[in-house]
């Protein structure tokens, strides 16, 4: 298929039908209305469902019972509304469900603002509803990657009958780029037997509820089960073996952390990007590469610093790790370079 | 007279209670499915109140839903898989109070989907505390002084609320005696009639009996339906629109 240019909201919605998803419900909220509104007319012409629910708290359980009967599934939202999504996640995981869920992020606790954002790592990454869980998260970069990533989340949510959520953002959701959808493949709704579709006579009857009150064995088949999931790590290094301090970002900040590597480095200053693709299971493989750094400094659109606690994991106690945060807007280079030469300079170079 | 039960009603050890009501509902429903011969298509969705204990009662395909959200899961269900009748099977306090956003808009966007509720004028799952449909003066475990309706309001009454929609079908009936089991049968079979001819919503509410929480025998708790209930729960239906309307 040819390239065309388009929203990365648009991208993803049409990259989601391409995937072989047939349901979409959701709500509006800015900054990922672009993919309610194209799915409004889109879906029909592929023969799809789209329904704008009342909330996303229908919208969501709409999704579930959609999974169930057998469909690729997705809703999407961002902020305030994907905290209403989390009732349903934590069914969905506790189900064995999959379906594909969008956090398009904004910025800001609350209501916030619409500007872009990566406030919701936790949220994203610990398991946002309640309960004992984490779901796979993908964070792409570009809108190629918004396009490409849904089959993969489709596929993996299938593979691990678990909630697959993308931790997109405003800014890639808005920005125009040049993308190549991916070719449209059918979906079985009949795919798989654990669907519900009708119990006939002397057959076992599907039940879809929480997994806890069937399996002989939940502790084990839970362990295990996110044992697996753990092992999907995906990620990007950039000039990362001989990095005397290796930045860690994901989504629109690895970008921009891209071009600071090689700014800082035409000034002779050895950076290295760890970009983490799947933030749960967040890559702690890649930190293996990273002989040379003394430092780890984060690069989010968060105020906390909320990644720092999974680098910290991954590194271990002998290195500072710390964080540039911007908020309102995305990080720059400068900031980031100087921010690096501050943490270089205490470690005693 | 008929004395066998249908061949999904698995009667698996019940975890119902003595004289509860749900247990009637699965009947119904069951017999219902075998005689339009839907059995083997049903799609079942139960809230996780009282009512989730059908999964094991039945032996229908079933989806045990979020607490208030088993229409809107209905929904979805119904989109992906048009063919099968959808049903939503859920608690007073589910469907009129946690719930009734998924109920209203349901019935305004006229989804073809039915939804049977047990109103049973209290939440029964967590332990009798007050409903939207509890009575004046009801004593709950969080009405303890019963229930004050300058504090807590009337009853909701469903057939006041949602005959000004445009949904296709809207009936109460209880199941106290035969005479209202039989009624309440005619009403489950017609609002799937009209579910199978792709109508829109269908909404059948059965009073029933809760003797637990009542902290009543269960004769008693269904004289109460009979005493108590009907006079603030009309039966019949409310709402039947007609094919071509
Ligand atoms: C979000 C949420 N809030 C509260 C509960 C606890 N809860 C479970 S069932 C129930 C009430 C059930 O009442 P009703 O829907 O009338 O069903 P019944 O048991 O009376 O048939 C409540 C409050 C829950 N499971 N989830
Ligand atoms: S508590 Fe009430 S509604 Fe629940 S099973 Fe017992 S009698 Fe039935
Ligand atoms: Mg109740």
């Amino acid at each position: 298929m040819a390239k065309v240019l388009l929203k990365g909201n648009e991208a993803l919605a049409e990259a989601a039908l391409a995937a072989g998803c047939r349901f979409y419900s959701g709500y509006p909220i800015t900054p990922q209305t672009e993919i309610l509104e194209y799915l409004s007319w889109r879906m029909e012409e592929v023969g799809g469902e789209f329904i704008q629910a009342e909330s996303e708290l229908a919208g969501i359980n709409m999704v579930l019972g959609a999974a169930a009967a057998g469909a690729r599934a997705l809703t999407t939202s961002s902020g305030p509304g994907f905290s209403l999504k989390q009732e349903g996640i934590s069914y969905l995981v506790a189900a064995d469900l999959p379906a594909v869920i969008v956090d398009v992020m904004r910025i800001g606790t609350g209501l916030g603002d619409i500007a872009q954002g990566q406030g919701d790592y936790w949220q994203l990454t610990r398991g946002g509803g309640h309960g004992d869980y984490h779901t796979l998260v993908l964070a792409p970069a570009s809108v190629q990657e918004n396009a490409d990533m849904m089959a993969e989340a489709f596929d993996l949510a299938e593979k691990y009958r678990h909630p697959v959520l993308i931790a997109s953002d405003a800014a890639i959701g808005q920005m125009i780029e040049a993308v190549e959808i991916p070719e449209f493949k059918e979906h079985d709704i009949n795919k798989f037997d654990w669907t519900i579709k009708g119990c006939k006579k002397g057959t076992e009857q599907r039940k879809i509820q929480n997994v806890y009150y069937t399996h002989p064995d939940y502790e084990g088949y839970l362990t295990e089960k996110y044992r697996q999931m753990e092992q999907e790590q995906r990620y990007e290094t950039v000039q990362v073996e001989d990095a005397e301090l290796v930045l860690v970002a994901y989504g629109i900040s690895s970008r921009v952390c891209r071009e600071t590597v090689e700014i800082a480095r035409e000034e002779g200053l050895k950076l290295g990007l760890i970009r983490p693709i799947t933030l749960w299971p967040f890559p702690v493989k890649a930190f293996e590469e990273a002989k040379a750094a003394r430092a780890f400094l984060t690069v989010e659109m968060n105020i906390l610093g909320q990644m720092m606690d999974d680098v910290k994991l991954a590194v271990g106690s002998g290195y500072p790790v710390d964080h540039y945060g911007s908020i309102f807007e995305i990080p720059e280079s400068d900031g980031i370079i100087a921010k690096a030469k501050e943490m270089l300079k205490k470690e005693g170079k | 007279m008929r004395l066998v039960a249908p061949e999904t009603v698995t009667f698996t050890q019940s975890g119902f209670c003595p004289g509860c009501g749900h247990g009637l509902a699965v009947r119904l429903i069951a017999e219902v499915m075998e005689e339009m011969e839907l059995s083997e298509k049903l799609l079942a969705i139960v809230d996780v109140a009282c009512g989730s204990l059908n999964i094991d009662s039945w032996r229908f395909d079933t989806i045990m839903a979020a607490h208030g959200r088993p229409i809107a899961t209905a929904v979805g269900v119904k989109k992906v898989r048009p063919e099968n009748p959808v049903m939503a099977y859920i608690g007073d306090g589910a469907a009129y109070s946690i719930g009734m956003a998924e109920t209203m808009h349901t019935a305004i966007r006229n989804d073809n989907v039915v939804a049977i509720v047990i109103n049973n004028s209290l939440y029964g799952m967590t332990g009798g505390q007050c409903a939207p449909t509890s009575l004046p003066g009801q004593i709950t475990t969080s009405t303890p002084k019963g229930k004050d309706p300058k504090k807590a309001g009337m009853p909701f009454r469903v057939d006041q609320a949602f005959t000004g929609l445009d949904i296709a079908y809207l009936a109460r009936g209880s199941m106290a005696d035969a005479k209202g089991m039989m009624q309440s049968k005619k009403y489950i079979k017609k609002a799937f009639e009209k579910h199978m001819r792709g109508e829109g919503f269908c909404l059948v509410e059965l009073l029933s009996p809760c003797p637990t929480n009542l902290n009543m025998t269960p004769v008693k708790s269904v004289e109460r339906i009979k005493n108590e209930m009907i006079p603030f729960f009309p039966l019949g239906e409310f709402k039947d629109k007609k094919e071509e309307e």
